[in-house]
């Protein structure tokens, strides 16, 4: 300050401190400024709607006409709708058999992939490979596959004289459950294999080493050095995967569009049906509101999960 | 002596049949493995499982340059090889349907998308990692949070939102919702990736007199660069890859994305349909392998990083 007073000094020099200065200076402003293109597309396009699926969920909105309130009313219909509660234990089926597989296969796999194996580079880069292709375009390979006539499945079967006539893979109540279950799991075991193998990565060998010399067998080194080490990836990689097997809709809407009678409709395919093709905006809100309790139990799992690696790390939230 | 002693301890059966050596070269544990058990415990089930998650691609390229009557004679030929490829698949969807034109909309729509996204995902990141204004960290959870909504909770209300923007029906509508999905990805990303350049730097710019902005664009991203190739790579596959938006937001065909597109426009009562099917969904996932083929390591490190932050 007490140089400001100094006239001789060429005046620009001193220039007061305006409040644009401010604006662009202070941390505050300077963080608005950095946060509102992206808080822009949040609240506009996923704060707003979220709220919005929810309040359409009690109105009678209609496709192309706003609706009244009308309280529980989309709730309670949907009570006594067989088929909604066909699509709620079909997800819940769909979501556990699902994950489950894919998380024995995917940790089995990783746990080949962290072998010494030649070309593993390539090996790691090419099992990644059904995760990259859009989802759409391998459902339609697996519809082809799943062929009622031309099936390559049923044929190869036939020859091998385990069946003889074919397998009606889409047509089937169980056939057709257990087939969208295969291509899920066959597009989720790279995701759930390469993070688990990343995580593998990180154990150092000489924990193997060790008990090894004390006598561990394979199991034991499983049971005991790789699962515990490997648990809080393991809780944040499952909880991603319920939460997309869950909320899943591409695959069964292009191998089924959730025929054969209702038995692969999930709730993701039965709300498109219900808002969409028949215009029932409020009731298809309705089911998307009753997955959100769902949501939230898996995320409430990822959190805790998370909490548990950075109590183990022994770090704070940095 | 310790090592046969060992190898006895963890298998027992081992011993029996093959003869552990007691001095060898052989790095960490692996004198415990021989060729043929190793043959049983990991080459057979690593080949099984590979030849599984690589058959449909296999069927899908076969398919595609497979001529009509063999595709569905499986008796007369050998369903697993054709002797006489044929491009008459290909030739029908690139000349003969709009395919070209969804291969634009989606190159358009995905590189957009993608490029907002990241523009966004940038300033956000660096403000809530470096930035460090009040209430920080609870925006970072947030965007945690928004990464967990899916889209099949947000198609319904989300496709009266476009409406009432006036979007409905155009490629706009997917390039402004699709950064929805790609934003709390790559913040989340992008913030790991900052966190790691050392603050010093920064501190030495600003007693410099750079500018936040300076420091961002002279500083921060050059080194961040990889990580900025990870998630452009990332948030332009799930681009390419999103089908929910793209079914309930676009009506007319010529505005529809690959994935719609060959589900609603190209499938057809056409019993001879397959091949051009399987063509199409061929050359539609081309240009993700591709560049996936180019950028594995940035890709898996996306994918671990997302996981592992």
């Amino acid at each position: 300050m007490t140089i400001a007073l100094d006239q001789n000094r060429p005046a620009r020099s001193y220039r007061e401190v305006t409040r644009w200065d401010r604006l662009k200076t202070n941390r505050n402003w300077l963080a608005i400024w950095f946060m509102l293109p992206a808080a822009a597309f949040l609240i506009l396009f996923l704060a707003y709607p979220l709220g919005l699926g929810v309040w359409l969920s009690f109105t009678d909105a209609r496709l192309g006409r706003d609706g009244v309130f009308v309280g529980l009313e989309n709730y309670e219909f949907l009570w006594d709708d067989t088929t909604f509660w066909l699509s709620v234990f079909n997800t819940l089926l769909y979501t556990s058999v699902a994950s489950i597989i894919k998380f024995a296969v995917g940790l089995y796999l990783a746990l080949l992939l962290n072998e010494r194996l030649p070309f593993k580079a390539i090996i790691r880069a090419v099992v990644l490979i059904p995760f990259i292709v859009p989802t759409v375009l391998s459902a339609i390979a697996f519809w082809w596959l799943f062929d009622p006539q031309f099936s390559i499945i049923s044929w190869s079967l036939k020859k091998m004289h385990v069946i003889t006539t074919n397998i009606d893979f889409l047509g089937d109540v169980w056939n057709a459950r257990a087939s969208v279950i295969f291509a899920n799991i066959w597009r989720g075991v790279p995701f759930v294999a390469i993070t688990l193998l990343a995580g593998l990565q990180t154990v150092s060998p000489s924990l193997y080493e060790a008990a090894t010399i004390d006598g561990a067998t394979p199991w034991q080194r499983f049971r005991f050095i790789t699962y515990p080490l490997l648990t809080p990836i393991i809780a944040v990689v499952m909880t991603f995967s319920v939460l997309f097997t869950f909320t899943d809709f591409q695959l069964i809407w292009v191998m089924t569009r959730g025929g054969p009678v209702n038995a692969t409709h999930l709730m993701a395919t039965f709300s498109y049906q219900r808002a969409i093709m028949s215009g029932y905006l409020g009731e298809g809100a309705a089911i998307s509101t009753a997955m959100i309790p769902f949501l939230l139990a898996a995320i409430l799992v990822s959190w805790f999960g998370l909490q548990r690696r950075k109590w183990q790390q022994g770090e704070n939230n940095d | 002596m310790t090592d046969a002693l060992a190898a006895k301890a963890a298998d027992p059966k081992s011993v029996l049949t093959a003869s552990v050596p007691l001095t060898d070269s052989s790095e960490g544990m692996s004198y415990l493995h021989n060729v043929p058990r190793r043959l049983v415990t990991v080459y057979l089930p690593l080949s099984i499982i590979l030849l599984i998650l690589l058959f449909p691609f296999y069927w899908m390229a076969l398919t595609s340059i497979k001529p009509d009557e063999q595709l569905l004679d499986l008796e007369t030929f050998n369903p697993f090889w054709t002797w006489n490829p044929t491009f008459k698949h290909i030739y029908k969807l690139l000349f003969e349907t709009q395919y070209p034109i969804w291969l634009w909309n989606t190159m358009l729509v995905a590189v957009c998308a993608t490029f907002l996204s990241i523009v966004a995902s940038v300033l956000a990141a660096y403000a809530i990692v470096r930035l460090r204004y009040r209430g920080a960290q609870w925006v970072g959870g947030a965007i945690f949070l928004a990464y967990l909504i899916p889209p099949s909770i947000l198609f319904i209300p989300l496709s009266t939102v476009v409406f009432q923007y006036g979007i409905f029906d155009t490629p706009l509508a997917l390039i402004l919702t699709y950064p929805t999905i790609l934003i709390p990805f790559s913040t989340w990303l992008l913030m790991g990736y900052f966190k790691t350049i050392p603050f010093e730097l920064e501190e030495c710019a600003l007693i410099d007199g750079a500018s936040r902005w300076q420091i961002l664009t002279k500083i921060v991203l050059p080194l961040a660069i990889p990580g900025l190739i990870s998630a452009f790579i990332f948030c332009f596959t799930l681009c390419w890859n999103e089908f929910i938006y793209a079914l309930t937001f676009i009506s007319s065909t010529h505005y529809k994305t690959v994935p719609v597109a060959i589900v609603t426009a190209l499938v057809d009562g056409d019993i001879y349909r397959w091949g051009s099917l399987m063509a199409g969904a061929m050359i539609g996932s081309l240009p993700l392998v591709v560049l996936y083929a180019f950028f594995v390591e940035h890709y898996v490190s996306a994918m671990t990083g997302a996981v592992k932050e």
